[in-house]
């Protein structure tokens, strides 16, 4: 169904009946989840729950067992080139080639993507993540919280309307974050799409408008935030993950 | 278009990446400066010895410093995810598959250059004449098509440097030994005529494996 129109889809992400299964181990079992357009959609889950591989899937980098996804209107399965134009992904990993300078990675990335204007756009979000005076340093000589800033550079780079976020404060400090999630909250004045994946409950529920707990392959509790009722989140989130918060 | 300069991109992120780091060409240079010069003092320099052996002394070098080289294609989109952010991207999976293949080619084709050039001044025997580059070429196109194909295949394994060679080298057996027998007809000092057998046999494993790798690799890459 390539019939993608930002005017009219206000449901951005859609997934029915999502299964992934490695070898016996089933990781997602018939995920069924919906996105609205600005959202902030925070999915919390312990360890193995799932996260990392649904996010993977919504990145359209993994196909599904089983299931549908529907980015912006359009198909994960016949339509994977359009719908990877929209989406930026920041993992806990980098995907920053190490042996290249950081001017060098988001050039290849810009290639990738067909960004116009390679040099202004790279010189522009490398400003946004502070790291503008390092531009020509290599990414393997950066600290961790400086790669991870670089890798938010990339994945915004093309100037996604959807933001895939698997962990992404990793190793970033505080002041930095606060900053970060202004200028990655809005793209061109409008807002962004964000699927967030934590397993840190009191960070989720400071930045999301929506609230989702996966555990062992499974959505068990999914809600908005004027409906949310924090201690049956926590409560959920307690039992699902069998972990004390 | 896209394809073509994507493909180009990924080729060019590899290269600047190498000339970053030397590593494989370092390891590979070293390796192939080796074997031609154990090969040179265990034959001694007698000429019918070294044009007996010369075929076989030279393709055995090749596959085995090609097989080095090809099992650090996918190495380095291993770390910190890389491959992931190369799936990640607006292309088909294959363009992927042809920027990689495109770089072990360049890659395989300059060691063997160099490996030619070493040979001659080590053995006193001319092997850069143009039939023998002609078949060189030809025969790298079907090594670096497939390699890259088994490459990808094997970087998610634990044992990537056994399992790459036991599952690439007899797939490309068929090309190594038509090189080695158009070798040989070369240094006989046999006409192009000679060689066109061995030619289109090489030129037909080319197209067939390169067609076979080309549409088999999303399949690979996403497992």
């Amino acid at each position: 169904m390539p019939n993608g129109n930002p005017e009219t889809v206000q449901t951005v992400i859609e997934t029915r009946g999502v299964t992934k299964r490695f070898g016996n181990r089933l990781v997602l079992k018939g995920i069924d989840l919906t996105v609205r357009r600005g959202e902030l959609a925070v999915l919390f889950g312990p360890n193995g729950a799932g996260k990392t591989t649904l996010l993977r899937i919504l990145a359209t980098i993994m196909n599904p067992t089983a299931g549908t996804i529907t980015i912006d209107g359009f198909s994960a399965k016949d339509d994977a080139g359009v719908i990877r134009r929209k989406i930026g992904v920041v993992s806990h990993l980098t995907f920053l080639y190490n042996d290249l300078t950081i001017r060098e990675n988001l050039d290849f990335y810009a290639r990738m993507y067909d960004v116009p204007q390679r040099k202004e756009r790279i010189q522009e979000t490398v400003e946004m993540v502070g790291m503008g005076a390092r531009l020509n340093d290599r990414v393997g000589t950066l600290s961790r919280g400086m790669q991870q800033r670089v890798a938010i550079a990339r994945a915004v780079l093309h100037q996604p309307e959807i933001l895939l976020f698997d962990e992404p404060e990793t190793g970033l400090d505080q002041r930095i974050i606060s900053v970060l999630w202004d200028n990655l909250r809005y793209e061109k004045g409008v807002k962004r799409t964000i699927v967030l994946t934590t397993h840190d409950l009191d960070r989720g529920l400071e930045l999301g408008e929506r609230f989702l707990v996966l555990s062992r392959g499974t959505v068990v509790y999914d809600n908005v935030r004027a409906q949310v009722d924090t201690s049956l989140l926590r409560q959920t989130y307690e039992q699902w993950a069998g972990v004390a918060i | 278009m896209s394809f073509l300069s994507k493909s180009l991109a990924i080729a060019r992120k590899e290269a600047l990446a190498e000339m970053r780091t030397r590593e494989m060409v370092f390891a590979v240079l070293v390796f192939t400066l080796l074997v031609l010069v154990i090969f040179n003092f265990t034959t001694g320099v007698s000429p019918q010895v070294v044009h007996d052996i010369a075929p076989g002394l030279l393709w055995a070098t090749f596959s085995f410093s090609g097989v080095l080289a090809l099992n650090r294609s996918f190495v380095r989109e291993k770390e910190n995810g890389c491959l992931d952010g190369l799936m990640a991207c607006p292309a088909d999976r294959e363009v992927i598959y042809a920027g990689k293949a495109l770089s072990s080619l360049v890659f395989m084709l300059s060691i063997e250059i160099i490996a030619l050039v070493i040979f001659t001044l080590l053995f006193n025997v001319n092997v850069l004449s143009l039939p023998l580059i002609l078949i060189t070429f030809l025969a790298t196109i079907g090594f670096a098509a497939v390699g890259t194909l088994f490459s990808a295949l094997s970087a998610n394994t634990r044992a990537r440097e056994m399992v790459l060679p036991i599952l690439f080298l007899p797939v490309v057996l068929p090309v190594v030994i038509s090189a080695v027998q158009a070798s040989e007809k070369v240094l006989d000092g046999k006409s192009w005529g000679g060689l066109s057998p061995y030619l289109q046999l090489i030129l037909a494993f080319d197209v067939v494996i390169t067609a076979v790798s080309y549409l088999v690799f999303a399949y690979v890459i996403e497992q």
